[in-house]
């Protein structure tokens, strides 16, 4: 102890670099503890949030009394206790004041929560990641085939041991050396047991004998030191099979209607209730191909970006969009192994004749095409009241377990439709 | 006292004026500098940082502060976040709790709420303390000096820490219980593990033994415990004979007798873990674990007047003596004192920012009046402390650290003076009138002693944490559980959480249990069941 100063012992570890999040397992165990409640409330957020919020984490709150951490403490109603505190200006022995409502103030314990938040809820903030996870926890794409129900596969090459021939590119050295070694072994003491044997022989073999004796052995010998490094039989290659593996590739065509009739407030709903879809596909399927496609009166494809913030006026017909969908799917996700989804969103106004002639082309062309078919009709909130619109009426010819619609009114509706459209189905 | 009386003598407050705030003596600018300023302004490189410390180190060797080593961490604020959130250990089993407080306070931190703890300090030996790479140079100091020779000093010192804590072997215990706890997790399940685990933490405060020192704590020792436990229990696995190992049904007499002598045990985790009939070996260690962790972290339980002012108090003295040495400028000076006026406030009774009293107000204000006391006294602490006045106050200081905790600090220490700086009043919350605190006491002649008496009460363990003892277990054919509350001044327990208090241990127990609260006289109260 004398010396501390000289010999002291002391470093600054440089941490900062260390590995972030050391807390994620905590706060992953937190979120698993209590889903339910912060699904709930995150449900709630998502209704409030605009469009281009609804990607990112954010604050919700759940209710505090699930996670209240009991332990045993007195009853400040019962009993008397004496107890100091600071401050006093103006209080003689004798005096008395008027006790607080409630607790908090003047208890002797500093652990009385501050003001704010209090103990009925409790307030944090879920990263992307998990405001994401909690939205599209039990949502599936309907109808997702996959070999297990047998009907739509492909094959995937899988390893399967070794195999004598194959390719360049899958030879194996070391196995092969390895074979080569034991080949070798094998001939060697096949050729030695030989030798040795004629070696027996040529002690009592006459002299005639013992001239040709020698020549087989000299050529055994022969045969023994120059066995060959390397042959045919000892290559290995990797092997490959083709299984049959679930068809898990799914493309979601987006179609909107963004004619003059969908007026702003229609199209934010559509493009909440798309905006939602391709968060969900993204994040849950990431090889999921999202086909984005637009119609007045006419139709066109169009990306990501354009699909969501390019203003666009004119007529409606809904009838080309449909065609273009099934262009599209023609041309690019035609074939088994493709699972082919709907999605159309519109506020419903269309001719007759342009609505008879699409419940057909979908019914009839379409819907053997595609896994799924979701309609979401935006109604418009004046008009007659609850009357269906247009396109829905026609829609009525439609029936078919692919084919789904539902009817969104406003902000608060979609997420529950979302649900309703893509919650996981009980196994049937 | 329905109409006041009028102005009478005797009413004459026997203070002048409002309170006045704590004093903090200022520099004194004309005293001899020896050495250059370290360092000026607020920015920090490893090596100032280096310079400071065997600054301190040679300042708190001349004052006689015997501390451990210290091994400094930089980090940054998202790990101090992660840090607070386990209690300040940087190893610590994974639980939800901890995630409840980690998300809480990231949400504080982000919104500017509330700052960081910008001080943690590990009692392990060399001890561990962490500095926050945002903090200014006047900060870091301020922290080393407070946590890494304040703190530091006091764990090295004080007999509760000398006595109940292995400083060397807590972060291996909570690496083997990290490792354990997952264990668990992935052979038993996470609820499972969970349901045990937020039981135990409910009783977490009786898990201690409070007068018996506790065994060493060696994890490889634990380690091999646990698999040999675990592996007798699988190689002796033979449920359909289980129940030849069932302790027999006790008799009749046996009962009786069992009960004449069972004794009231007071650690119920470790209770739980040697009798609770129907627990697994794992879900015993589970207990074992959080009862240990317990353990360690009683003494910081005693003593945070103490702990914290006598940090408080070297780190205030210790940078007061680099200033006088010249080692530091004005603007390091000021910059820290801002920020230790703001840690030692101790807000009024009837503020809207009260929170009970400021431990490191109150410690900090009898340390440092113990340092007067020695070096200035008055008459009043010739009376008070005849020992301390006039002596030698690095020695009076390294007795105090070394052998109080903080009611007993207190009952010796607080002053007359500390008293009247801070204030304290009396208040009694009887029974007889719900609707009013009686003033009983005030910083006057009359109520010095009655004042110190209470206010030490106060920090009893017992004045906050309700006594609970083990009064019966498994004698009769229920195997109820019997726990009882030693009721003191007719302080029941608080109904609501005593239940779900209840329901937790009736998960470790499995059978029922039952809590009657009784008083001197054994006479029952009150009786909650599960």
């Amino acid at each position: 102890m004398n010396d501390r100063v000289g010999s002291r012992f002391m470093r600054i570890v440089d941490r900062r670099g260390d590995p972030q999040g050391r807390g994620a397992v905590n706060r992953e165990r937190f979120i698993r503890r209590f889903k339910d409640e912060i699904k709930r409330a995150a449900d709630d957020e998502f209704a409030k949030r605009s469009i281009t919020d609804v990607g990112r984490g954010g604050r919700v709150t759940i209710p505090g009394r699930g996670l209240v951490e009991p332990h045993l403490t007195h009853d400040d109603q019962t009993g008397s206790r004496d107890f100091v505190v600071p401050g006093n200006r103006e209080f003689l022995p004798g005096d008395k004041l008027p006790r607080p409502e409630g607790d908090g103030q003047g208890g002797p314990d500093g652990d009385e929560p501050g003001e704010g938040e209090g103990r009925d809820s409790f307030a944090f903030v879920l990263s992307r990641e998990e405001f994401l996870a909690m939205f599209f926890d039990d949502l599936e794409l309907p109808n997702l085939e996959r070999t297990r129900f047998g009907e739509v596969t492909m094959e995937r090459m899988h390893r399967a041991g070794y195999t004598r021939d194959g390719l360049p590119m899958n030879l194996l050295p070391a196995m092969t050396v390895r074979m080569s070694i034991a080949r070798r072994i094998a001939l060697r003491g096949a050729l030695t047991d030989q030798i040795e044997e004629l070696e027996r022989e040529l002690e009592e073999a006459g002299a005639d004998r013992r001239t040709q004796i020698d020549e087989e052995i000299s050529h055994l010998r022969h045969r023994r030191e120059t066995l060959p490094f390397l042959e045919d039989v000892d290559r290995r290659y990797r092997a490959r099979v083709a299984r049959p593996a679930p068809a898990a590739r799914a493309v979601m065509l987006c179609l909107m209607d963004v004619s003059g009739s969908m007026d702003e407030r229609k199209k934010d709903l559509a493009k909440r209730f798309f905006v939602l879809l391709y968060l969900f596909l993204e994040r849950k399927y990431g090889g999921v191909d999202v086909v984005f496609i637009r119609h007045t009166e006419h139709a066109e494809e169009v990306d990501e970006q354009r699909f969501f913030n390019d203003p666009l006026t004119g007529g409606t017909l809904v009838r080309p969009a449909l065609e273009l969908a099934q262009r599209v799917i023609d041309t690019r996700y035609g074939g088994p192994d493709w699972n082919v989804y709907v999605a159309q969103a519109s506020d419903g106004d269309c001719t007759s004749e342009d609505g008879r002639l699409s419940a057909a082309f979908v019914d009839d062309v379409l819907l053997p095409k595609v896994r799924y078919f979701a309609y979401v009709d935006i109604p418009s909130s004046s008009g007659w009241f609850n009357r269906p619109s247009d396109l829905w009426q026609s829609y009525d010819a439609i029936e078919d377990p692919a084919f789904a619609r539902r009817s969104v009114r406003g902000r608060s509706d979609i997420w529950p439709v979302f649900r309703d459209l893509f919650g996981r189905k009980q196994a049937a | 006292m329905s109409k006041k009386p009028a102005p009478d003598p005797a009413r004459e407050r026997p203070w002048p004026k409002l309170l006045k705030r704590p004093s903090v003596p200022m520099p004194r600018p004309g005293a001899q500098r020896s050495a250059e300023p370290i360092a000026r302004g607020s920015e920090w490189t490893l090596s100032t940082l280096e310079k400071f410390d065997s600054a301190l180190a040679r300042h708190a060797q001349r004052l006689g502060l015997d501390t451990y080593p210290t091994q400094y961490e930089l980090i940054t604020a998202n790990q101090m976040i992660d840090l607070c959130s386990t209690v300040g250990m940087p190893v610590h089993y994974a639980h939800w709790s901890f995630g409840k407080q980690l998300l809480a306070q990231e949400r504080g931190y982000r919104k500017g709420l509330s700052g960081l703890a910008y001080e943690i300090v590990i009692n392990t030996d060399p001890s561990l303390a962490y500095l926050m790479e945002t903090n200014t140079l006047a900060l870091q100091v301020l922290v080393m000096a407070h946590a890494g020779y304040g703190h530091n000093g006091f764990f090295k010192t004080n007999y509760l820490f000398r006595q109940f804590t292995q400083a060397d072997a807590i972060l291996d215990y909570l690496k083997f219980a990290r490792g354990f706890v997952q264990e668990c997790d992935e052979r038993y399940g996470w609820p499972e593990v969970e349901k045990i685990l937020d039981s135990c933490h409910a009783l977490a405060a009786y898990g201690v033994d409070r007068y018996r020192r506790p065994g060493r704590l060696s994890p490889r020792r634990e380690q091999e415990r646990v698999r040999e436990r675990l592996r007798f229990a699988e190689q002796h696995y033979k449920p359909d004979f289980a129940h030849l190992d069932a302790p027999t049904p006790t008799r009749e007499e046996e009962a009786a007798t069992a009960a004449a002598n069972f004794e009231p045990q007071e650690n119920l985790l470790y209770f739980i873990e040697k009798n609770a009939p129907k627990l697994a070996p794992w879900q015993r260690e589970l207990v074992r674990i959080v009862r240990k962790v317990a353990q360690y972290f009683y003494p910081q339980r005693l003593t945070k007047v103490a702990n914290e002012g006598a940090a408080t108090f070297w780190h205030y003295t210790l940078l007061h003596e680099l200033y006088d040495s010249g080692e530091v400028d004005d603007g390091f000076m000021l910059e820290w004192l801002a920020n230790h006026s703001e840690v030692v406030t101790q807000p009024a009774y009837d503020s809207r920012s009260f929170h009970g009293i400021n431990p490191y107000s109150l410690g900090f204000s009898i340390y440092r009046d113990i340092r007067r006391v020695c070096e200035q006294p008055t008459d009043e602490d010739r009376q008070w402390f005849p020992q301390l006045a006039g002596s030698s106050w690095n020695e009076a200081i390294a007795f105090a650290m070394a052998n109080f905790k903080d009611d007993s600090l207190i009952e010796q220490y607080l002053s007359p003076k500390v008293m009247r700086e801070l204030r304290l009043f009396l208040l009694r919350d009887g029974e007889e009138d719900r609707r009013h605190y009686d003033v009983r006491a005030i910083h006057n002649e009359d109520g010095y002693v009655k004042l110190r008496q209470a206010l030490a009460a106060q920090y009893r363990l017992e004045s906050h944490t309700p006594s609970i003892v083990v009064a019966r277990a498994g004698d009769d054919t229920e195997r109820a559980l019997l726990l009882q509350h030693r009721v003191e001044h007719g302080r029941l327990l608080e109904a609501e959480s005593a239940e779900t208090v209840l329901k937790y241990i009736k998960e470790l127990w499995k059978f029922d249990v039952v809590l009657e609260e009784i008083d001197a006289g054994g006479s029952r109260l009150k009786i909650h069941r599960t």
